[in-house]
């Protein structure tokens, strides 16, 4: 008989084997997927994971896509350390390349060094704010979290669509919705030329070493860490939860807001409905798939940034929907969370309890 | 057979991962035998227990019931074989009635008759001098009263054999000895009562045999009565271990504390509120407060520590009031606490212990401009197992790796090592072992001479009259007199533990009340 036994000490080889593990059976269970599909299943995959990588290009979009994830998990892996379940990095992302828009649109025909900041912070405390929102409801009100982060990012979707409908809307631009294009001065340098890469991807890996130093080095971090495994001992050390907390969510807000603004000064140099392809909600897999830690974000951000460029080149080489880049999506977070039950528990093989003698 | 053994375990052994909780251990229990089980936290006792009662199935070992060897199915076989057992954490529903609670441990049939039950509970409980009325709610009663539902639930079951876990944890001295009386009764009827504890006294009071065990293993078998209560703590604690520790009278100094008319009033349902508390603390004394769990202990250290924030002049350090100040305030002007739960907020489980030093320590320039110094949270926690003697792997093992004992050393090495002016410890020897339990004592003794005032929020009398300088007790939020424990009597504590005391007690009263 097989039993799951409660572990006597966390599995540390588990910690890091489970979201090898994950991908590994994502994997197969990709190939399944392609065969039930009538596809050859390697040419799938090769489709997914290689071919978009094949040329300097591909490895620039990598990045390209990284930049956003890797803000949006930074923030997202503070509060989640924390144990504060936001599942508000989309709705602070569309906030800040909302508001980066609007002053960007503002200044537009200013040119100077101080511009692109501007637009940058515009973004940052648009995002900030929007997730402070969530942050104050939780705090004053104790609403769950989960449920008004996840409804302010229907909000901020619906404002973002008012605002390239009506005010923000190209009067020029032959009744799409979209902004004008921004002035040069209000986009981001490039990091690569002759490719779409552009600094927002340092700003990603800043971030992500940012939060690594935060909770290895600072008090702040070590109280966010204490708050969230321990609600009592914080309380008993006398460690105040509600400024912890808020401040936990204006962070993620930040950065967040931070990867919105880069997105439409960066790649799209304007407000476009589509803005976001469900960073701010992959972001949540990459902070799990990287074990909250610094490096293991930044690889998990590269791997889920390939599963957008992946689905992309299969719908572009087999002819398959784009569902099928939230497809591997989520099948990854699902296996991660099966694995990780390996952390705490480990299978047991019982062998039935030998029978002692007879009745009384 | 002239006594007839009612139950026999022979090398019973369960082991869980990395340990060995029952060891090979052997156990008779004669027909109308009281037998204590001794033992310290983690000698394996509960885990005995489970097996007898069927909760767990041993690896190895045989269990003969009246003669006849058999493998339990469960808590309910037990049962009905005639196995009854009073955990020391009763599971009793406290919106039913003390009938409803009794019928549904019952089969249908004898449940469905209430009145007949009713009646058969008023029988049972006056029979065996336990005054109970089937028809009072459960919340109504005291903890005394419900132990007694639990007792009469098994008696009416016709348990031939009674186990009771550390019952007199939850008692005072006067319900003890009513407890002790129905017990001394139930064995002249025949029945075996397996009694658990590690207060010796009551057990040499008590009990007619006594099986010892240490570490898994049965390290000794005795008749209480005939052999010194130290020859038995010998036994429980092996030949090492000081058993206790000498503590000589100091006279104190300055008031340093002032607590006057402390009102809290608790939002948990099940706490309990602070009514007009008055008492004052000078350094240099250990001042010790008694009393049954859950009447206004924790809310009292809540009060004291700032976790709970209360009327700002109703409690004052060196004259300053600090009613108001948050813990981390009231840290930094000298106040450090020990709590009752030691993982889960004394110390935080799966952080280790270098992290759990910077918990509360992290005035004792660990951190600077928001950095923190880890080379001084390391060198502190190394000093704290220096000092205190924690026995752990590394300073980096997790805060649940180490034993009740060990890490509880740990917190009040922590505590004592910022130099309070007052630390409030709150049952700090509970369930520890008793090695760890002197070096804990010796450590706050040590406070009390360095000029620090201690506050001793504890259930173990024993303690509290062999530290405090002053002691009371603390009733349903409302506290005894303090007075010289020199002039207080153990009869006179437990009237007042029981709320036998005048209402809104005087803020000092330093002459015998007895």
């Amino acid at each position: 008989m097989l039993s799951l036994e409660r572990r006597a000490v966390d599995s540390r080889a588990m910690q890091w084997a489970s979201p090898l593990l994950a991908l590994v059976l994502t994997i197969i269970t990709g190939m399944g997927i392609f065969m039930a599909l009538g596809k050859d299943p390697v040419e799938g995959l090769t489709f997914f994971f290689l071919t978009p990588l094949s040329d300097k290009h591909g490895w620039a979009e990598l990045g390209l896509k990284m930049a956003p994830l890797l803000l949006c998990a930074a923030g997202l892996t503070i509060c989640y350390r924390a144990k504060l379940w936001n599942i508000g990095a989309e709705g602070h992302f569309l906030m800040g390349a909302l508001w980066a828009s609007v002053v960007a649109l503002q200044l537009g025909g200013q040119s100077g060094p101080w511009v692109l900041p501007l637009v940058l912070i515009a973004g940052m405390v648009a995002g900030a704010v929007w997730a402070l929102l969530a942050g104050l409801l939780k705090t004053q009100f104790h609403c769950n979290e989960i449920l008004t982060t996840i409804m302010l990012n229907y909000i901020a979707l619906n404002l973002l669509l008012y605002a390239v409908h009506g005010p923000l809307k190209d009067p020029y631009g032959f009744g799409f919705p979209q902004s004008e294009m921004f002035a040069a001065s209000a986009l981001l340098p490039k990091l690569i030329p002759e490719t779409r890469l552009h600094i927002g991807l340092l700003f990603g890996l800043l971030a992500a070493v940012a939060v690594g130093v935060l909770f290895a080095r600072t008090f702040i971090g070590f109280q966010l860490k204490v708050l969230g495994q321990d609600e009592r001992a914080a309380a008993f050390a006398g460690f105040p939860a509600k400024r912890l907390t808020l401040l936990a969510f204006i962070l993620a807000g930040g950065l967040a807001g931070l990867a919105g603004a880069s997105e439409v000064t960066g790649p799209l140099g304007q407000l476009v409905p589509q803005v976001s392809p469900g960073y701010g909600y992959t972001a949540i897999i990459v902070v799990f798939l990287g074990r909250m830690q610094a490096v293991g974000i930044v690889l998990a951000a590269a791997l889920l940034a390939l599963t957008f460029m992946g689905g992309e080149m299969l719908q572009i080489a087999m002819a398959l929907p784009k569902a099928i880049t939230g497809l591997f999506q989520g099948l990854l977070l699902f296996y991660l969370l099966t694995c990780d039950a390996f952390i705490h528990y480990r299978i047991r093989i019982r062998r039935a309890p030998k029978a002692v003698a007879g009745e009384a | 057979m002239a006594t007839a053994e009612r139950l026999k375990l022979e090398h019973i052994v369960k082991e869980y991962p990395g340990c060995r909780a029952n060891d090979g251990v052997q156990l008779t229990v004669n027909a109308g035998e009281i037998h204590a089980l001794l033992g310290e936290n983690g000698a394996g006792k509960s885990t005995l227990m489970k097996i007898i009662y069927g909760v767990i199935q041993p690896d190895a070992g045989s269990i003969t019931w009246n003669g006849h060897p058999l493998t339990l199915q469960g808590p309910a076989h037990a049962r009905e074989l005639g196995i009854g057992m009073v955990f020391q954490h009763f599971s009793l529903f406290e919106t039913l009635t003390v009938a409803e609670n009794i019928a549904l441990s019952l089969p249908a049939d004898q449940a469905r008759d209430r009145r007949k039950l009713e009646a058969r509970i008023s029988e049972v409980s006056e029979h065996y001098g336990m005054a109970l009325d089937p028809r009072r709610y459960v919340n109504t009663l005291s903890i005394g009263e419900r132990q007694r539902v639990e007792i009469v639930r098994c008696l009416i079951q016709e348990s031939s054999l009674l186990i009771l876990d550390e019952p007199t944890s939850v008692l005072t001295p006067q319900e003890v000895e009513t407890l002790f009386r129905t017990l001394r009764q139930l064995s002249h009827e025949g029945c075996s009562i397996l009694f658990i504890s590690h207060k010796l006294q009551e057990v040499r009071d008590l009990c007619h045999r006594a099986t010892v065990l240490r570490q898994g293993r049965v390290t000794g078998e005795c008749n209480p009565a005939e052999v010194s209560t130290d020859d038995i703590a010998r036994m429980m604690v092996g030949n090492e271990t000081p058993l206790s520790t000498r503590v000589e009278p100091r006279a104190p100094g300055e008031v340093l504390l002032d607590v006057s008319h402390l009102n809290y009033r608790t939002s948990d349902p099940f706490g309990t509120s602070l009514q007009d508390l008055c008492m004052s603390l000078r350094s240099g004394e250990i001042v010790g407060i008694a009393g049954v769990a859950g009447n206004g202990q924790d809310e009292l250290l809540r009060a004291l520590s700032g976790e709970a924030l209360v009327s700002n002049d109703s409690i004052a350090l060196s004259g300053v009031a600090i009613g108001q100040a948050k813990p981390s305030l009231r840290r930094r002007l000298g106040v450090a606490v020990v709590p009752e739960e030691r993982l889960g907020r004394g110390a935080v489980p799966s952080m280790s212990l270098v992290d759990n030093s910077l918990l509360t320590a992290y005035g004792e320039g660990m951190v600077s401009k928001g950095w923190v110094a880890l080379n001084k949270v390391r060198d502190y926690a190394s000093r704290i197992v220096d000092a205190f003697g924690v026995r752990t792997a590394s300073i980096d093992s997790h805060a649940t790796s180490l034993s009740g004992g060990n890490l509880q050393k740990f917190i009040i090495g922590r505590e004592a090592m910022q130099q309070p002016k007052l630390l409030v410890a709150s049952h700090p020897t509970w369930g520890v072992d008793v090695g760890s339990a002197v070096a804990i004592h010796e450590a706050l003794v040590r406070l009390r001479d360095e000029g620090a005032a201690v506050l001793l929020i504890s259930e173990d009398l024993d303690e509290l009259f062999q530290l405090c300088g002053r002691m009371g007790a603390i009733c349903a939020g409302r506290l005894s007199p303090l007075v010289n424990t020199s002039d207080l009597t153990i009869e006179q504590l437990g009237q007042w533990m029981a709320g036998d005391f005048p209402s809104a007690a005087p803020s000092e009263v330093s002459h015998a009340v007895a």
